[in-house]
């Protein structure tokens, strides 16, 4: 007998969040986390070519990760998504909230299920929350090659 | 009961049937009109939370109007209890806009269509006009009393096609591939910029011609004129009106609007929608398939 491992970094409490909301709520959720999603800071909105585009998404949407040169190499997540694609903000936003500020181990670890254990399927349509997977797939991606490149 | 078309846009009156769309301005002199219900219907699905036209209610095609487990539309009772849940009756005018040129809103239109909702209107421009003109938007939910709307069993067959029907008829129905040249051509097998649906072969249905959905389409989102319509599907492609037309997409919602264009503005007498698409034709095992430009043969045997 396993039971599922909690997810990383503040992805759990994100998820027990959403799990608790009734579902007509559930969107509300969804939406304060496109509203709070931070805006780019002026060096990357003034060089969008730093940023990697993410086609998973049904909506235009770029990230970057930066990581310091820290121990822990504590890893910072950027993005930028326009207000017409509230739900792909939204996903950004869960991310942010979740493992921004968070040692490059934890976000390493994040499951790729993630989009699937926000109880959002039923709301949001498993379709939708592929985007979600598309993000997480390449964050993970430049965090493993800049540690990596780092290391050497 | 029914509300008058808008006979304020001349290009409207070109069209077969002018009632089917009606502007932005006729929405905001309608908002409080009874029996007029206006419906959101949009790819995101939390743009409607963002704010919405005041008085309209959201219809998601992905979570309310599909079968949650077959693929497949919701049946005629769950059909009515979305519609007394959402204070649609069966004799109110619905006036339907959305996201994306009003591609999700055609498809929830063209399920509308399916169980004979026999008032059912596009806003021309959808959301993306709304929003440019300045017009109002709120997020206060509106309350509509609900209704007792009847079960009705949905007809698929005037108006839908499936894959045996669309397989035997290759090279017999004109078809038309709304994709992007890039999917119809087999380089890719989903948008371009949208996610990867699960395609296992890329290219087109034998015999379809690519004509992309956008061609119908001006910049700001409304349709073009029925002489502009006119000179694509008719004499560039050479369609009759009187003649059976099948379009299909991905998973239907780019067709949805093609099949809008022919049935509504241009007035065709038999066109389908394959909203299996190639989502299902791009997975049947032994089905044919054509790569590149040419539209390909149909197979002889």
């Amino acid at each position: 007998m396993s039971e599922t491992a909690p997810l990383p970094g503040g992805l759990q409490e994100i998820a027990d969040d959403f799990a608790a909301m009734p579902d007509a709520d559930k969107l509300q959720l969804l939406l304060e986390f496109s509203q709070e999603l931070p805006d780019l800071p002026d060096r990357f909105a003034e060089h969008p070519e730093l940023l990697e585009p993410v086609p998973e998404c049904q909506s235009p949407i770029f990230l970057v990760t930066e990581i310091d040169d820290d121990s822990e190499r504590t890893v910072h997540l950027h993005f930028s998504a326009p207000p017409e694609a509230p739900t792909t903000r939204g996903f950004a936003g869960i991310l942010h909230e979740g493992l921004d500020g968070r040692p490059a181990a934890t976000v390493l670890s994040v499951p790729a299920e993630l989009p699937l254990r926000l109880s959002l399927e039923e709301q949001v349509s498993p379709l939708r929350l592929r985007g979600m997977s598309g993000m997480l797939a390449r964050i993970q991606r430049q965090v493993s090659e800049r540690t990596a490149a780092g290391a050497e | 009961m029914r509300a008058p078309a808008d006979s304020t846009n001349p290009k409207f009156a070109e069209y077969a049937a002018p009632e089917r769309l009606v502007s932005t301005q006729w929405v905001a002199d309608h908002l409080d009109t009874p029996g007029v219900v206006v419906v959101e219907s949009d790819e995101d699905v939390l743009l409607y939370e963002t704010g919405h036209i005041p008085g309209a209610v959201k219809i998601d095609w992905h979570t309310e109007l599909n079968d949650p487990v077959t693929r497949d539309y919701v049946d005629g009772a769950g059909f009515a209890a979305l519609m007394g849940a959402k204070g649609i009756g069966r004799d109110h005018t619905v006036v339907i806009y959305g996201d994306k040129s009003n591609w999700w809103a055609a498809y929830a239109l063209w399920v509308f269509t399916l169980f004979g909702h026999s008032d059912v209107r596009l806003m021309d421009g959808g959301r993306a006009l709304w929003q440019a003109e300045g017009r109002e938007l709120t997020t206060a939910k509106p309350e509509r009393p609900a209704t007792d709307y009847p079960v009705i069993d949905r007809d698929d067959s005037r108006i839908r096609a499936f894959l045996p029907e669309v397989l035997e008829r290759i090279g017999g129905v004109p078809l038309i591939d709304v994709r992007s040249p890039d999917e119809y051509t087999g380089k890719r097998t989903h948008m371009p910029d949208y996610p990867e649906e699960g395609a296992l072969r890329g290219g087109h249905i034998p015999t379809a011609r690519s004509v992309p959905w956008a061609r119908a389409a001006n910049e700001d989102g409304t349709f073009k004129s029925a002489a502009e319509l006119r000179s694509i599907y008719v004499d560039d492609l050479g369609l009759d009106t009187d003649e059976d037309v099948i379009a299909y997409c991905r998973i239907g919602e780019r067709s949805s609007h093609t099949w809008f264009v022919l049935e509504h503005l241009l007035g065709f007498r038999g066109v389908k929608n394959y909203d299996g698409s190639w989502t299902e034709w791009g997975n049947v095992v032994r089905v044919p398939i054509a790569r590149g430009e040419e539209p390909g043969e149909a197979r002889t045997s």
